[in-house]
Protein backbone atom coordinates (compact mmCIF):
# COMPACT_ATOMS: atom_id res chain seq x y z
CA UNK A 1 0.00 0.00 0.00
CA UNK A 2 1.08 3.55 -0.74
CA UNK A 3 0.48 6.39 1.67
CA UNK A 4 0.16 9.97 0.46
CA UNK A 5 1.07 12.58 3.07
CA UNK A 6 0.23 16.30 3.01
CA UNK A 7 3.41 18.24 3.76
CA UNK A 8 2.69 21.95 3.77
CA UNK A 9 5.29 24.61 4.47
CA UNK A 10 4.12 27.30 6.88
CA UNK A 11 5.51 30.07 9.06
CA UNK A 12 7.14 28.33 12.04
CA UNK A 13 4.86 28.09 15.06
CA UNK A 14 7.34 29.97 17.26
CA UNK A 15 7.27 33.09 15.09
CA UNK A 16 5.29 36.04 16.41
CA UNK A 17 3.15 37.00 13.47
CA UNK A 18 3.08 40.70 12.56
CA UNK A 19 0.36 42.19 10.40
CA UNK A 20 1.64 44.70 7.82
CA UNK A 21 0.61 48.24 8.76
CA UNK A 22 -1.21 48.72 5.45
CA UNK A 23 -3.41 45.68 6.06
CA UNK A 24 -2.32 43.82 2.92
CA UNK A 25 -0.93 40.73 4.64
CA UNK A 26 1.36 39.45 7.35
CA UNK A 27 5.12 39.91 7.36
CA UNK A 28 6.73 36.79 5.87
CA UNK A 29 10.05 38.23 4.62
CA UNK A 30 12.95 36.69 6.50
CA UNK A 31 10.59 34.72 8.72
CA UNK A 32 11.42 31.11 9.60
CA UNK A 33 9.39 28.57 7.64
CA UNK A 34 8.84 24.96 8.75
CA UNK A 35 6.65 21.98 8.04
CA UNK A 36 3.14 22.40 9.40
CA UNK A 37 3.38 20.64 12.81
CA UNK A 38 0.35 18.46 12.03
CA UNK A 39 2.00 17.38 8.78
CA UNK A 40 5.14 16.26 10.60
CA UNK A 41 2.80 14.12 12.69
CA UNK A 42 1.12 12.84 9.51
CA UNK A 43 4.48 11.88 8.03
CA UNK A 44 5.60 10.22 11.26
CA UNK A 45 2.42 8.12 11.34
CA UNK A 46 2.94 7.06 7.72
CA UNK A 47 6.55 6.10 8.41
CA UNK A 48 5.50 4.01 11.40
CA UNK A 49 2.93 2.20 9.26
CA UNK A 50 5.66 1.47 6.73
CA UNK A 51 7.97 0.24 9.48
CA UNK A 52 5.19 -2.08 10.69
CA UNK A 53 4.89 -3.49 7.17
CA UNK A 54 1.41 -2.05 6.61
CA UNK A 55 2.65 0.22 3.82
CA UNK A 56 5.48 -0.03 1.31
CA UNK A 57 5.80 3.51 0.12
CA UNK A 58 5.35 6.94 1.71
CA UNK A 59 5.02 9.94 -0.61
CA UNK A 60 5.09 13.52 0.70
CA UNK A 61 3.13 16.13 -1.24
CA UNK A 62 3.70 19.86 -1.18
CA UNK A 63 1.67 22.36 -3.16
CA UNK A 64 3.50 25.66 -3.41
CA UNK A 65 6.08 27.88 -5.08
CA UNK A 66 9.27 26.85 -6.86
CA UNK A 67 11.46 27.14 -3.76
CA UNK A 68 9.62 24.32 -1.95
CA UNK A 69 12.39 21.84 -2.81
CA UNK A 70 14.41 22.25 0.39
CA UNK A 71 11.26 21.78 2.43
CA UNK A 72 10.35 18.57 0.60
CA UNK A 73 13.92 17.33 1.12
CA UNK A 74 13.26 17.55 4.85
CA UNK A 75 10.32 15.20 4.41
CA UNK A 76 12.54 12.85 2.45
CA UNK A 77 15.25 13.08 5.12
CA UNK A 78 12.68 12.19 7.74
CA UNK A 79 12.05 9.03 5.76
CA UNK A 80 9.57 9.48 2.91
CA UNK A 81 10.43 7.45 -0.20
CA UNK A 82 9.71 10.25 -2.63
CA UNK A 83 8.07 13.62 -2.99
CA UNK A 84 5.62 15.28 -5.32
CA UNK A 85 5.87 19.02 -5.74
CA UNK A 86 2.80 20.58 -7.27
CA UNK A 87 4.12 23.93 -8.34
CA UNK A 88 2.16 27.16 -8.22
CA UNK A 89 3.10 30.72 -7.40
CA UNK A 90 -0.33 31.45 -5.91
CA UNK A 91 -1.61 30.53 -2.47
CA UNK A 92 -4.11 27.69 -2.86
CA UNK A 93 -7.46 27.43 -1.12
CA UNK A 94 -8.36 24.24 0.77
CA UNK A 95 -10.74 23.30 -2.05
CA UNK A 96 -8.00 23.68 -4.65
CA UNK A 97 -5.62 21.69 -2.43
CA UNK A 98 -8.27 18.94 -2.12
CA UNK A 99 -8.84 18.89 -5.90
CA UNK A 100 -5.08 18.66 -6.39
CA UNK A 101 -4.77 15.73 -3.99
CA UNK A 102 -7.63 14.00 -5.81
CA UNK A 103 -5.70 14.23 -9.09
CA UNK A 104 -2.63 12.73 -7.43
CA UNK A 105 -4.77 9.97 -5.93
CA UNK A 106 -6.09 9.05 -9.38
CA UNK A 107 -2.52 8.60 -10.54
CA UNK A 108 -0.95 7.00 -7.46
CA UNK A 109 -3.89 4.92 -6.13
CA UNK A 110 -2.85 5.14 -2.44
CA UNK A 111 -4.52 3.04 0.25
CA UNK A 112 -4.35 5.88 2.71
CA UNK A 113 -3.98 9.65 2.64
CA UNK A 114 -2.82 11.33 5.84
CA UNK A 115 -3.11 15.11 6.16
CA UNK A 116 -2.81 17.47 9.10
CA UNK A 117 -6.06 18.45 10.75
CA UNK A 118 -5.23 22.07 10.05
CA UNK A 119 -2.52 24.20 8.57
CA UNK A 120 -1.37 26.65 11.24
CA UNK A 121 -1.21 29.55 8.77
CA UNK A 122 -4.76 29.62 7.38
CA UNK A 123 -6.17 27.57 10.31
CA UNK A 124 -8.79 26.39 7.81
CA UNK A 125 -9.21 22.77 8.90
CA UNK A 126 -10.89 21.81 5.63
CA UNK A 127 -8.65 20.06 3.13
CA UNK A 128 -8.92 16.48 4.43
CA UNK A 129 -12.69 16.61 4.77
CA UNK A 130 -13.05 18.13 1.29
CA UNK A 131 -10.77 15.54 -0.25
CA UNK A 132 -12.75 12.71 1.35
CA UNK A 133 -15.97 14.21 -0.02
CA UNK A 134 -14.64 14.62 -3.56
CA UNK A 135 -13.10 11.14 -3.48
CA UNK A 136 -16.29 9.73 -1.98
CA UNK A 137 -14.28 7.89 0.67
CA UNK A 138 -14.27 7.79 4.51
CA UNK A 139 -12.72 10.54 6.60
CA UNK A 140 -11.31 10.10 10.07
CA UNK A 141 -10.44 13.58 11.27
CA UNK A 142 -8.57 14.66 14.44
CA UNK A 143 -6.97 11.23 14.84
CA UNK A 144 -5.33 10.44 18.17
CA UNK A 145 -4.79 6.75 17.43
CA UNK A 146 -4.72 4.77 14.19
CA UNK A 147 -4.77 1.02 13.63
CA UNK A 148 -4.77 -0.54 10.19
CA UNK A 149 -5.81 -4.16 9.65
CA UNK A 150 -7.88 -6.22 7.21
CA UNK A 151 -8.43 -3.33 4.79
CA UNK A 152 -9.85 -1.14 7.53
CA UNK A 153 -8.64 1.75 9.65
CA UNK A 154 -9.80 1.91 13.24
CA UNK A 155 -9.29 5.48 14.35
CA UNK A 156 -9.79 7.11 17.72
CA UNK A 157 -10.73 10.75 17.21
CA UNK A 158 -10.26 13.62 19.64
CA UNK A 159 -13.69 15.24 19.79
CA UNK A 160 -15.25 17.81 22.12
CA UNK A 161 -17.15 15.14 24.04
CA UNK A 162 -14.13 12.87 24.57
CA UNK A 163 -12.70 10.11 22.39
CA UNK A 164 -14.70 8.70 19.50
CA UNK A 165 -13.65 5.51 17.74
CA UNK A 166 -14.74 4.85 14.18
CA UNK A 167 -14.01 2.21 11.59
CA UNK A 168 -13.32 3.17 7.99
CA UNK A 169 -12.84 0.98 4.93
CA UNK A 170 -9.68 1.73 2.98
CA UNK A 171 -8.85 3.75 1.02
CA UNK A 172 -9.57 6.61 3.40
CA UNK A 173 -8.43 10.05 4.50
CA UNK A 174 -7.07 10.55 8.01
CA UNK A 175 -6.26 13.93 9.53
CA UNK A 176 -3.91 14.11 12.49
CA UNK A 177 -4.29 15.63 15.94
CA UNK A 178 -1.31 16.58 18.09
CA UNK A 179 -1.28 13.56 20.33
CA UNK A 180 -1.16 10.94 17.57
CA UNK A 181 2.61 10.61 17.87
CA UNK A 182 5.86 12.45 18.50
CA UNK A 183 7.67 13.08 15.18
CA UNK A 184 11.26 11.82 14.96
CA UNK A 185 14.20 14.17 14.50
CA UNK A 186 16.05 14.27 11.22
CA UNK A 187 19.59 12.88 11.45
CA UNK A 188 22.50 14.27 9.46
CA UNK A 189 23.22 11.12 7.39
CA UNK A 190 19.55 11.06 6.38
CA UNK A 191 19.88 14.56 4.96
CA UNK A 192 22.66 13.24 2.71
CA UNK A 193 20.60 10.21 1.69
CA UNK A 194 17.58 12.40 0.93
CA UNK A 195 19.51 14.18 -1.80
CA UNK A 196 19.29 11.04 -3.93
CA UNK A 197 15.55 10.58 -3.48
CA UNK A 198 13.24 11.67 -6.31
CA UNK A 199 11.03 14.76 -6.32
CA UNK A 200 8.44 14.85 -9.11
CA UNK A 201 7.55 18.38 -10.12
CA UNK A 202 4.11 18.95 -11.63
CA UNK A 203 2.65 22.31 -12.66
CA UNK A 204 -0.66 22.93 -10.92
CA UNK A 205 -1.92 24.38 -14.17
CA UNK A 206 -1.31 21.07 -15.96
CA UNK A 207 -3.68 19.11 -13.70
CA UNK A 208 -6.79 20.49 -15.36
CA UNK A 209 -8.56 21.47 -12.16
CA UNK A 210 -10.65 24.52 -11.42
CA UNK A 211 -8.36 26.50 -9.13
CA UNK A 212 -10.50 29.65 -8.95
CA UNK A 213 -10.96 30.92 -5.43
CA UNK A 214 -14.37 32.40 -4.76
CA UNK A 215 -13.33 33.65 -1.31
CA UNK A 216 -11.13 36.76 -1.39
CA UNK A 217 -9.22 38.18 1.54
CA UNK A 218 -9.68 41.94 1.42
CA UNK A 219 -8.01 43.06 4.63
CA UNK A 220 -5.64 41.92 7.37
CA UNK A 221 -5.78 43.41 10.85
CA UNK A 222 -3.95 42.84 14.10
CA UNK A 223 -6.19 41.31 16.76
CA UNK A 224 -7.71 43.54 19.42
CA UNK A 225 -5.17 43.81 22.21
CA UNK A 226 -6.08 43.03 25.78
CA UNK A 227 -4.72 45.76 27.99
CA UNK A 228 -2.30 44.83 30.72
CA UNK A 229 -4.10 44.42 34.01
CA UNK A 230 -3.15 44.79 37.64
CA UNK A 231 -1.01 42.65 39.90
CA UNK A 232 -2.28 41.69 43.34
CA UNK A 233 0.02 40.61 46.13
CA UNK A 234 -1.86 37.75 47.77
CA UNK A 235 -4.92 35.52 47.83
CA UNK A 236 -6.95 37.95 49.95
CA UNK A 237 -6.40 40.79 47.46
CA UNK A 238 -7.34 38.50 44.58
CA UNK A 239 -10.60 37.48 46.26
CA UNK A 240 -11.39 41.13 46.97
CA UNK A 241 -10.71 42.13 43.36
CA UNK A 242 -12.92 39.33 42.02
CA UNK A 243 -15.71 40.17 44.46
CA UNK A 244 -15.55 43.80 43.37
CA UNK A 245 -16.07 42.71 39.75
CA UNK A 246 -19.00 40.56 40.87
CA UNK A 247 -17.22 37.39 39.71
CA UNK A 248 -17.26 35.63 43.10
CA UNK B 1 -32.31 38.01 0.25
CA UNK B 2 -30.44 35.41 2.24
CA UNK B 3 -31.86 32.12 3.45
CA UNK B 4 -29.76 30.38 6.02
CA UNK B 5 -29.64 26.72 6.98
CA UNK B 6 -28.09 26.07 10.40
CA UNK B 7 -26.93 22.53 11.19
CA UNK B 8 -27.96 21.50 14.69
CA UNK B 9 -25.40 19.78 16.87
CA UNK B 10 -26.72 17.32 19.41
CA UNK B 11 -25.71 14.35 21.49
CA UNK B 12 -27.75 11.88 23.53
CA UNK B 13 -31.03 13.57 22.56
CA UNK B 14 -29.93 17.02 23.72
CA UNK B 15 -29.24 20.08 21.60
CA UNK B 16 -25.70 21.42 22.00
CA UNK B 17 -25.60 25.09 23.10
CA UNK B 18 -23.25 25.87 20.22
CA UNK B 19 -26.25 25.67 17.87
CA UNK B 20 -27.89 28.76 19.41
CA UNK B 21 -24.58 30.61 18.96
CA UNK B 22 -24.54 29.71 15.27
CA UNK B 23 -28.11 31.04 15.07
CA UNK B 24 -26.88 34.37 16.52
CA UNK B 25 -24.39 34.65 13.67
CA UNK B 26 -27.18 33.81 11.21
CA UNK B 27 -29.33 36.60 12.70
CA UNK B 28 -26.45 39.04 12.12
CA UNK B 29 -26.71 38.36 8.37
CA UNK B 30 -30.26 39.81 8.55
CA UNK B 31 -31.67 37.05 6.37
CA UNK B 32 -35.16 36.43 5.11
CA UNK B 33 -35.29 33.17 7.06
CA UNK B 34 -33.22 30.90 9.31
CA UNK B 35 -34.01 27.19 9.28
CA UNK B 36 -32.35 24.69 11.60
CA UNK B 37 -31.82 21.15 10.34
CA UNK B 38 -31.71 18.23 12.79
CA UNK B 39 -30.39 14.92 11.47
CA UNK B 40 -30.91 12.05 13.86
CA UNK B 41 -32.47 8.62 14.22
CA UNK B 42 -34.94 10.19 16.67
CA UNK B 43 -34.94 13.98 16.15
CA UNK B 44 -38.09 15.05 18.02
CA UNK B 45 -36.67 16.12 21.38
CA UNK B 46 -33.76 17.97 19.77
CA UNK B 47 -36.09 19.61 17.25
CA UNK B 48 -38.37 20.81 20.06
CA UNK B 49 -35.39 22.48 21.74
CA UNK B 50 -34.20 24.03 18.47
CA UNK B 51 -37.71 25.36 17.77
CA UNK B 52 -37.45 27.57 20.84
CA UNK B 53 -34.33 29.44 19.68
CA UNK B 54 -35.17 33.07 18.92
CA UNK B 55 -34.83 33.97 15.25
CA UNK B 56 -35.47 30.46 13.92
CA UNK B 57 -38.11 30.35 11.16
CA UNK B 58 -38.58 26.61 11.10
CA UNK B 59 -36.91 23.37 12.15
CA UNK B 60 -36.41 20.60 9.60
CA UNK B 61 -35.97 17.06 10.84
CA UNK B 62 -34.37 14.23 8.88
CA UNK B 63 -35.08 10.98 10.72
CA UNK B 64 -33.03 8.05 9.47
CA UNK B 65 -31.55 5.11 11.34
CA UNK B 66 -28.17 5.91 9.73
CA UNK B 67 -28.19 9.27 11.53
CA UNK B 68 -27.90 7.71 14.99
CA UNK B 69 -24.31 8.98 15.22
CA UNK B 70 -22.91 12.17 13.79
CA UNK B 71 -20.72 10.74 11.03
CA UNK B 72 -19.71 13.38 8.48
CA UNK B 73 -19.61 10.94 5.56
CA UNK B 74 -23.25 10.04 6.23
CA UNK B 75 -24.64 13.45 7.19
CA UNK B 76 -22.90 15.53 4.50
CA UNK B 77 -24.72 14.18 1.42
CA UNK B 78 -28.08 14.72 3.13
CA UNK B 79 -27.22 18.29 4.10
CA UNK B 80 -25.79 19.09 0.66
CA UNK B 81 -29.09 17.96 -0.84
CA UNK B 82 -31.19 19.84 1.73
CA UNK B 83 -29.10 22.97 1.11
CA UNK B 84 -30.67 23.58 -2.30
CA UNK B 85 -32.39 26.97 -2.21
CA UNK B 86 -30.34 28.27 0.72
CA UNK B 87 -27.77 31.03 0.29
CA UNK B 88 -25.86 30.11 3.48
CA UNK B 89 -25.13 26.93 5.46
CA UNK B 90 -23.80 27.52 8.99
CA UNK B 91 -22.46 25.06 11.55
CA UNK B 92 -20.82 25.71 14.90
CA UNK B 93 -17.04 25.61 14.90
CA UNK B 94 -16.88 22.65 17.27
CA UNK B 95 -15.29 19.31 16.40
CA UNK B 96 -18.74 18.30 15.07
CA UNK B 97 -18.99 21.30 12.73
CA UNK B 98 -15.32 21.27 11.74
CA UNK B 99 -15.61 17.62 10.72
CA UNK B 100 -18.88 18.01 8.83
CA UNK B 101 -19.10 21.46 7.22
CA UNK B 102 -16.08 21.19 4.87
CA UNK B 103 -17.46 17.89 3.59
CA UNK B 104 -20.74 19.66 2.83
CA UNK B 105 -18.88 22.58 1.22
CA UNK B 106 -16.91 20.29 -1.09
CA UNK B 107 -20.12 18.55 -2.19
CA UNK B 108 -21.51 22.00 -2.99
CA UNK B 109 -18.28 22.85 -4.86
CA UNK B 110 -17.28 25.75 -2.61
CA UNK B 111 -14.57 26.59 -0.10
CA UNK B 112 -15.62 27.27 3.46
CA UNK B 113 -15.28 30.32 5.68
CA UNK B 114 -13.91 28.83 8.91
CA UNK B 115 -14.41 30.31 12.38
CA UNK B 116 -16.56 33.35 11.63
CA UNK B 117 -15.97 36.00 14.33
CA UNK B 118 -18.13 38.74 12.89
CA UNK B 119 -20.52 39.34 10.05
CA UNK B 120 -19.71 42.46 7.99
CA UNK B 121 -22.35 41.79 5.35
CA UNK B 122 -24.22 38.85 3.84
CA UNK B 123 -21.05 37.82 2.00
CA UNK B 124 -18.39 39.44 4.13
CA UNK B 125 -16.97 38.03 7.35
CA UNK B 126 -14.03 38.35 9.70
CA UNK B 127 -12.07 35.33 10.85
CA UNK B 128 -8.81 34.59 12.67
CA UNK B 129 -5.72 33.07 11.06
CA UNK B 130 -2.25 32.28 12.49
CA UNK B 131 -3.71 31.20 15.85
CA UNK B 132 -5.61 34.47 16.14
CA UNK B 133 -2.55 36.65 15.55
CA UNK B 134 -4.15 38.17 12.48
CA UNK B 135 -7.79 38.79 11.69
CA UNK B 136 -8.81 38.77 8.06
CA UNK B 137 -11.85 40.13 6.28
CA UNK B 138 -13.06 37.81 3.53
CA UNK B 139 -15.57 38.39 0.74
CA UNK B 140 -17.40 35.41 -0.69
CA UNK B 141 -18.44 35.60 -4.33
CA UNK B 142 -22.19 36.39 -4.27
CA UNK B 143 -22.94 33.63 -6.78
CA UNK B 144 -21.64 30.92 -4.39
CA UNK B 145 -23.32 29.30 -1.43
CA UNK B 146 -21.66 30.51 1.76
CA UNK B 147 -20.64 27.53 3.90
CA UNK B 148 -19.25 28.72 7.22
CA UNK B 149 -18.38 27.48 10.66
CA UNK B 150 -19.18 29.88 13.48
CA UNK B 151 -16.55 30.55 16.15
CA UNK B 152 -18.74 29.94 19.17
CA UNK B 153 -16.69 32.11 21.57
CA UNK B 154 -17.47 35.17 19.43
CA UNK B 155 -21.26 34.81 19.61
CA UNK B 156 -23.70 34.77 22.49
CA UNK B 157 -26.31 32.02 22.47
CA UNK B 158 -29.62 33.28 21.04
CA UNK B 159 -32.35 33.23 23.69
CA UNK B 160 -35.01 30.51 23.85
CA UNK B 161 -38.39 32.24 23.77
CA UNK B 162 -39.45 31.18 20.30
CA UNK B 163 -41.83 28.55 18.96
CA UNK B 164 -40.92 27.78 15.37
CA UNK B 165 -42.79 25.07 13.47
CA UNK B 166 -41.12 21.67 13.04
CA UNK B 167 -41.33 19.93 9.65
CA UNK B 168 -40.20 16.44 8.71
CA UNK B 169 -38.03 16.39 5.62
CA UNK B 170 -37.33 13.39 3.41
CA UNK B 171 -33.94 13.57 1.77
CA UNK B 172 -33.67 11.04 -0.96
CA UNK B 173 -29.99 10.29 -1.24
CA UNK B 174 -27.97 7.07 -1.06
CA UNK B 175 -25.70 6.86 1.98
CA UNK B 176 -22.31 5.17 2.15
CA UNK B 177 -21.57 2.26 4.47
CA UNK B 178 -17.78 2.71 4.37
CA UNK B 179 -17.59 4.62 7.67
CA UNK B 180 -18.93 3.12 10.89
CA UNK B 181 -19.29 4.36 14.44
CA UNK B 182 -17.69 2.11 17.06
CA UNK B 183 -17.95 3.96 20.36
CA UNK B 184 -17.65 7.25 22.21
CA UNK B 185 -15.81 7.46 25.50
CA UNK B 186 -17.26 10.53 27.14
CA UNK B 187 -15.55 12.22 30.01
CA UNK B 188 -18.12 11.93 32.77
CA UNK B 189 -18.31 15.07 34.80
CA UNK B 190 -20.94 16.92 36.82
CA UNK B 191 -19.00 20.14 36.35
CA UNK B 192 -20.25 22.90 34.04
CA UNK B 193 -19.49 22.22 30.40
CA UNK B 194 -16.23 23.92 29.41
CA UNK B 195 -17.68 25.62 26.34
CA UNK B 196 -20.71 27.05 28.07
CA UNK B 197 -19.39 27.71 31.59
CA UNK B 198 -19.43 31.25 32.99
CA UNK B 199 -16.31 30.48 34.99
CA UNK B 200 -13.40 28.25 34.01
CA UNK B 201 -10.37 27.25 36.06
CA UNK B 202 -7.49 25.73 34.05
CA UNK B 203 -4.35 23.99 35.18
CA UNK B 204 -1.08 23.71 33.30
CA UNK B 205 2.18 21.85 33.53
CA UNK B 206 2.87 23.71 36.76
CA UNK B 207 0.28 21.54 38.50
CA UNK B 208 2.81 18.73 38.22
CA UNK B 209 0.79 15.50 38.22
CA UNK B 210 -2.57 13.85 37.75
CA UNK B 211 -2.97 13.55 41.53
CA UNK B 212 -2.12 17.22 42.02
CA UNK B 213 -4.82 18.15 39.53
CA UNK B 214 -7.34 17.42 42.30
CA UNK B 215 -6.44 20.79 43.77
CA UNK B 216 -7.71 22.42 40.53
CA UNK B 217 -10.95 20.37 40.55
CA UNK B 218 -11.53 21.16 44.22
CA UNK B 219 -11.11 24.87 43.75
CA UNK B 220 -13.27 24.88 40.59
CA UNK B 221 -16.05 23.06 42.44
CA UNK B 222 -15.87 25.58 45.23
CA UNK B 223 -16.61 28.46 42.83
CA UNK B 224 -18.85 26.46 40.46
CA UNK B 225 -16.44 26.58 37.54
CA UNK B 226 -15.73 24.29 34.60
CA UNK B 227 -12.21 22.87 34.39
CA UNK B 228 -9.77 23.25 31.50
CA UNK B 229 -6.10 22.57 30.88
CA UNK B 230 -3.15 23.52 28.73
CA UNK B 231 -1.85 21.14 26.11
CA UNK B 232 1.21 20.41 28.24
CA UNK B 233 -1.06 19.24 31.08
CA UNK B 234 -3.06 17.01 28.73
CA UNK B 235 0.04 15.61 27.05
CA UNK B 236 1.56 14.81 30.43
CA UNK B 237 -1.58 12.81 31.24
CA UNK B 238 -2.80 15.03 34.09
CA UNK B 239 -6.26 15.20 32.50
CA UNK B 240 -8.22 14.03 29.44
CA UNK B 241 -7.91 15.60 25.95
CA UNK B 242 -11.37 17.16 25.92
CA UNK B 243 -10.18 19.58 28.59
CA UNK B 244 -7.58 21.23 26.34
CA UNK B 245 -8.05 24.94 25.78
CA UNK B 246 -6.34 26.70 22.87
CA UNK B 247 -5.70 26.80 19.14
CA UNK B 248 -6.14 23.06 18.80
CA UNK B 249 -8.39 22.55 21.78
CA UNK B 250 -11.46 24.48 22.81
CA UNK B 251 -11.92 28.18 22.17
CA UNK B 252 -13.86 29.57 25.11
CA UNK B 253 -15.21 32.89 26.37
CA UNK B 254 -16.18 32.56 30.04
CA UNK B 255 -16.79 35.63 32.21
CA UNK B 256 -13.93 34.50 34.44
CA UNK B 257 -10.90 32.48 33.32
CA UNK B 258 -8.25 31.46 35.84
CA UNK B 259 -4.96 30.14 34.42
CA UNK B 260 -3.06 28.29 37.09
CA UNK B 261 0.50 27.13 36.45
CA UNK B 262 0.13 27.98 32.74
CA UNK B 263 2.91 29.98 31.03
CA UNK B 264 0.73 31.62 28.35
CA UNK B 265 1.96 30.28 24.99
CA UNK B 266 0.23 31.95 22.01
CA UNK B 267 -1.50 28.67 21.17
CA UNK B 268 -3.07 28.68 24.62
CA UNK B 269 -3.94 32.38 24.63
CA UNK B 270 -5.82 32.11 21.36
CA UNK B 271 -8.34 29.93 23.19
CA UNK B 272 -9.09 32.49 25.91
CA UNK B 273 -8.80 35.90 24.23
CA UNK B 274 -12.52 36.55 24.52
CA UNK B 275 -12.79 35.77 28.22
CA UNK B 276 -14.24 38.57 30.35
CA UNK B 277 -11.64 38.61 33.11
CA UNK B 278 -8.43 36.60 32.97
CA UNK B 279 -6.68 35.76 36.23
CA UNK B 280 -3.18 34.27 36.20
CA UNK B 281 -1.45 32.53 39.05
CA UNK B 282 2.14 31.61 38.27
CA UNK B 283 5.32 31.44 40.30
CA UNK B 284 7.29 33.04 37.50
CA UNK B 285 6.65 36.80 37.42
CA UNK B 286 8.02 36.92 33.85
CA UNK B 287 5.55 34.37 32.47
CA UNK B 288 3.90 35.72 29.28
CA UNK B 289 0.45 35.01 30.70
CA UNK B 290 0.84 38.14 32.85
CA UNK B 291 0.98 40.29 29.69
CA UNK B 292 -2.68 39.59 29.00
CA UNK B 293 -4.03 38.81 32.47
CA UNK B 294 -6.46 41.33 33.99
CA UNK B 295 -5.40 40.26 37.45
CA UNK B 296 -2.07 38.57 38.13
CA UNK B 297 -0.72 36.94 41.23
CA UNK B 298 2.88 35.73 41.43
CA UNK B 299 3.36 32.76 43.72
CA UNK B 300 3.23 29.03 44.28
CA UNK B 301 -0.14 27.62 43.29
CA UNK B 302 0.04 24.96 46.00
CA UNK B 303 0.17 27.71 48.59
CA UNK B 304 -2.24 30.15 46.92
CA UNK B 305 -5.13 27.82 46.06
CA UNK B 306 -5.73 26.70 49.66
CA UNK B 307 -5.52 30.34 50.75
CA UNK B 308 -8.07 31.31 48.11
CA UNK B 309 -10.42 28.59 49.25
CA UNK B 310 -10.06 29.70 52.83
CA UNK B 311 -10.76 33.32 51.87
CA UNK B 312 -14.01 32.51 50.05
C1 LIG C 1 0.60 23.43 16.56
C2 LIG C 1 0.53 23.63 18.05
C3 LIG C 1 -0.70 23.72 18.65
C4 LIG C 1 -0.80 23.91 20.03
N1 LIG C 1 -2.04 23.99 20.59
C5 LIG C 1 -2.15 24.23 21.91
C6 LIG C 1 -3.43 24.36 22.54
O1 LIG C 1 -4.49 24.23 21.91
N2 LIG C 1 -3.47 24.63 23.86
C7 LIG C 1 -2.33 24.77 24.62
O2 LIG C 1 -2.46 25.03 25.83
N3 LIG C 1 -1.13 24.62 24.06
C8 LIG C 1 -1.01 24.35 22.74
N4 LIG C 1 0.24 24.17 22.20
C9 LIG C 1 1.41 24.08 23.12
C10 LIG C 1 1.94 25.42 23.59
O3 LIG C 1 2.87 25.90 22.63
C11 LIG C 1 2.64 25.26 24.97
O4 LIG C 1 3.64 24.28 24.86
C12 LIG C 1 1.70 24.87 26.10
O5 LIG C 1 0.57 25.71 26.11
C13 LIG C 1 2.44 24.98 27.44
O6 LIG C 1 1.62 24.56 28.50
P1 LIG C 1 1.86 25.07 29.98
O7 LIG C 1 1.74 26.56 30.02
O8 LIG C 1 0.99 24.29 30.90
O9 LIG C 1 3.35 24.58 30.28
P2 LIG C 1 4.68 25.42 30.48
O10 LIG C 1 4.92 26.32 29.34
O11 LIG C 1 5.71 24.43 30.85
O12 LIG C 1 4.36 26.34 31.73
C14 LIG C 1 4.17 25.89 33.03
C15 LIG C 1 4.06 27.11 33.91
O13 LIG C 1 3.76 26.70 35.25
C16 LIG C 1 4.46 27.57 36.14
N5 LIG C 1 4.61 26.84 37.42
C17 LIG C 1 5.35 25.73 37.66
N6 LIG C 1 5.19 25.34 38.93
C18 LIG C 1 4.35 26.22 39.52
C19 LIG C 1 3.81 26.36 40.84
N7 LIG C 1 4.10 25.48 41.80
N8 LIG C 1 2.98 27.40 41.08
C20 LIG C 1 2.68 28.30 40.09
N9 LIG C 1 3.17 28.21 38.85
C21 LIG C 1 3.98 27.18 38.56
C22 LIG C 1 5.77 27.86 35.45
O14 LIG C 1 6.33 29.08 35.93
C23 LIG C 1 5.34 27.95 33.99
O15 LIG C 1 5.03 29.28 33.61
C24 LIG C 1 0.37 23.98 20.83
C25 LIG C 1 1.61 23.89 20.21
C26 LIG C 1 1.71 23.70 18.83
C27 LIG C 1 3.04 23.59 18.21
N1 LIG D 1 -0.40 23.67 -0.05
C1 LIG D 1 -0.42 22.48 0.59
N2 LIG D 1 0.60 21.59 0.43
C2 LIG D 1 0.58 20.40 1.06
N3 LIG D 1 -0.42 20.00 1.88
C3 LIG D 1 -1.45 20.84 2.08
C4 LIG D 1 -1.52 22.11 1.44
N4 LIG D 1 -2.66 22.71 1.84
C5 LIG D 1 -3.27 21.87 2.70
N5 LIG D 1 -2.55 20.73 2.85
C6 LIG D 1 -2.86 19.59 3.72
O1 LIG D 1 -4.14 19.79 4.32
C7 LIG D 1 -4.04 19.95 5.73
C8 LIG D 1 -5.11 20.88 6.26
O2 LIG D 1 -4.95 22.19 5.73
P1 LIG D 1 -6.06 23.32 5.90
O3 LIG D 1 -7.35 22.75 5.41
O4 LIG D 1 -5.57 24.45 5.05
O5 LIG D 1 -6.11 23.69 7.36
C9 LIG D 1 -2.60 20.36 5.97
O6 LIG D 1 -2.17 19.99 7.28
C10 LIG D 1 -1.87 19.56 4.89
O7 LIG D 1 -1.68 18.22 5.27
Amino acid sequence: MKILVGYKRVVDYNVRIQVKPDGTGVVTDGVKLSANPFDDIALEEALRLREKGVAEEVIVVGIGPADLTAHLRNGLAMGANRAIHVQTADAVSPLTAARTFLKLIEKEQPGLVILGKQAIDDDANQTGQMLAALWDRPQATFAGKVEIADGKATVTREVDAGLETIEADLPAVITTDLRLNEPRFIKLPDIMKAKAKPIDVIELGSLGIDAADHIKTTHYAAPAKRSKGVMVKDAAELVAALKQKGLL
Amino acid sequence: MSKILVIAEHLDGKLNGATARAVSAAVAVKPESIDVIVLSDAPDAVAAEAAKIDGVSKVLTVARAENAHAMAAILAPQIAKAAAGYSHVFAPSTTFGKDLAPRVAALLGVSQVSDVMSVEGAHSFRRPIYAGNAIITVEVDTASTVVATIRTASWPAAASNGSAPVEALTVDVALPSHTRFVNLQQGKSDRPDLQGAAKVVSGGRGVGSKENFDIIYKFADKIGAGVGASRAAVDAGYCPNEMQVGQTGKIIAPELYMAIGISGAIQHLTGIKDAGTIVAINKDGEAPIFEIADIGLVGDLFKILPELEAAL
